[in-house]
């Protein structure tokens, strides 16, 4: 299998304190692969370097085999690499319908028409529709984005990424802040994406994990300690030991 | 409230010849015609800060381009409406090109320092131009030829020219806010990260946003030295931008329409309290004060 999103080698660190050591990781092309560590290992770091947001100190970030280490965010979205946020990065004022039209937007032909009416443009809402029953949101299209409840919000973030058409998602904690219930809605929806595109999944909830990860990757003070399948990762001592025993 | 506003400032601007004409009073007239150049001024900046999210305290700078690139145009006998407009208005943009892709790099108070700075060079080449009158500044020879007539010298006929060319700018700002391109600027105006991870170029966006409203400025300017014969550096003064700020804040921010009722209420205003006392201004600051808490009371959410 091909590695959609690799990272090699990066290092990052904010004045003295590194936060990003020799990192090497790869996301292959189909897998959710989960990326799990204790508060403060620098997940966020990390998901900022393979985004675009920071620039690692070394090391090189490759997107379908070509070097996008030092790509503005944006460019790296158009070809192929979306994220959802830690934070719902929602547009209030648009419509659940509208903010997905927005990411269609995004890779339609004259993506900034300066006259051409964004409102009721079919030919963005109807690939936006599509991508919002595809997360089970058909039925709020018209809902505002800030009236959604928590849970709805992370299924439209959702439907915005899967909108982009990507290589590649960035899901940095798409579970935060979630109850139960919700959770495995979200776990459900991610389950059946799976094979549409490569996932690094940020996660908190093992039980989302390891339900959805077919690998799993631990990061500890900034260094990736374990790679591997699931039950593999699970019964590593050094991880047990630096992290799920530490969780209980 | 907005659309009452507006209403009322464009039921205004269509009265002013025949109020002038009924009072027998051509001030009326000139000074309904000056609203509606700010009008139009406050219609290009209500662009960046309305649509774009970006508060500039540098529009005055190209009030001034249009008005020097007139003056200078007048010297060398191509005053011409059809050549000058054009060229003016090409100024303003070719000014904003360079310096909003600096002033852009930042946010926020930076931003407004920044175009401020800009703002202020402009202010003192204009003072240094010798040539050009200095700090006096210099009147136009005459108001300019339209197609060769003396058309805009007619005080109707150049008030109607402004009304069309103000409509025009608000018909346009309009189209552009509701359209693709508009959604875009005016998402990053909420989330500029988000809309970076779609794949759009946030700062390109926004200088051409930055871009398009001083090419409207310079035409607001290049109005405005008709409008007064005069061009002189005080069209640059911070303080100039900093009233138009106030219009578009009077207006609402939100809809070039609310821009242009803001900049003609606080023109007539302005007029009516200075006519009624010396001390009419205090009372100026009153009104502003009043109109930007009922403001804070009538805000609707961000539509």
């Amino acid at each position: 299998m091909s590695d959609i999103l690799a990272a090699a080698g990066l290092t990052k660190a904010f004045g003295g304190l590194p936060v990003t050591r020799n990192v090497s990781l790869a996301v292959r092309a189909g897998e959710i692969h989960a990326l799990i560590g204790p508060n403060g290992a620098g997940k966020s770091s990390l998901i900022g370097q393979l985004a675009g947001t920071l620039t690692p100190d070394a090391g090189r970030v490759t997107l379908d085999g070509a070097e996008v280490t030092h790509l503005p965010p944006h460019l790296r979205a158009r070809r192929g690499l979306a994220r959802t946020f830690q934070v719902s990065a929602l547009i209030g004022g648009l419509s659940a319908l509208e903010n997905v039209a927005l990411a269609v937007q995004a890779r339609a032909p004259r993506p900034l028409a300066p006259f051409r009416r964004a409102a009721g443009d079919a030919a963005l809402e109807q690939p936006a529709l599509a991508a919002l029953a595809a997360v089970g949101l058909a039925e709020r299209a018209a809902a505002p984005a800030e009236v959604l409840a928590h849970g709805e919000r992370r299924a439209l973030e959702i439907a915005c990424a899967l909108a982009l058409q990507p290589r590649c998602v960035l899901l940095d904690e798409p579970l935060a802040g979630m109850g139960h219930a919700e959770g495995r809605a979200i776990v459900g929806l991610l389950g059946g994406l799976k094979g549409r595109f490569a996932m690094l999944l940020v996660e908190h909830d093992m039980e989302a994990v390891f339900a959805l990860a077919d690998r799993v990757s631990v990061l500890v003070e900034g260094r990736l300690i374990a790679t591997g399948p699931p039950e593999a990762v699970r019964a590593d001592p050094a991880v047990r030991a630096a992290y799920l025993g530490e969780a209980g | 409230m907005t659309r009452l506003a507006a209403a009322l400032a464009a039921a205004l601007l269509l009265a002013a010849p025949l109020a002038a004409w009924a009072a027998g009073n051509a001030y009326l007239l000139a000074l309904g015609t000056r609203a509606a150049v700010f009008a139009l001024a406050a219609v290009s900046l209500q662009f960046v800060v309305g649509f774009a999210g970006l508060v500039s305290l540098g529009h005055a700078a190209f009030l001034g381009i249009g008005a020097y690139a007139l003056l200078m145009l007048g010297g060398a006998g191509l005053d011409e409406t059809l050549v000058s407009l054009p060229v003016a208005v090409l100024a303003g943009a070719l000014f904003a090109w360079p310096t909003g892709w600096v002033a852009l790099r930042t946010r926020g108070v930076t931003f407004l320092m920044i175009t401020l700075a800009f703002g202020q060079m402009a202010y003192f080449v204009a003072e240094a131009l010798a040539d050009y009158g200095g700090d006096d500044g210099m009147p136009l020879d005459r108001a300019p030829p339209l197609a060769g007539t003396a058309l805009l010298a007619q005080p109707v006929a150049f008030h109607l020219f402004v009304l069309l060319l103000l409509a025009a700018a608000i018909a346009a700002a309009r189209l552009l806010g509701a359209s693709r391109f508009g959604r875009v600027l005016r998402a990053a105006r909420q989330d500029a990260g988000r809309v970076a991870a779609l794949g759009f170029d946030v700062t390109r966006v926004r200088l051409i946003a930055y871009v398009a409203a001083g090419a409207a400025g310079a035409l607001a300017g290049w109005l405005l030295a008709v409008t007064t014969g005069f061009v002189s550096p005080a069209l640059l003064d911070w303080r100039v931008a900093g009233q138009l700020l106030v219009m578009v804040i009077l207006g609402g921010v939100a809809a070039p329409e609310g821009a242009a009722a803001g900049a003609v209420g606080l023109v007539l205003a302005e007029e009516a309290l200075s006519a009624a006392s010396e001390h009419g201004r205090i009372a100026l600051g009153a009104l502003l004060l009043g109109a930007a808490l009922l403001r804070l009371r009538l805000r609707a959410p961000a539509r």
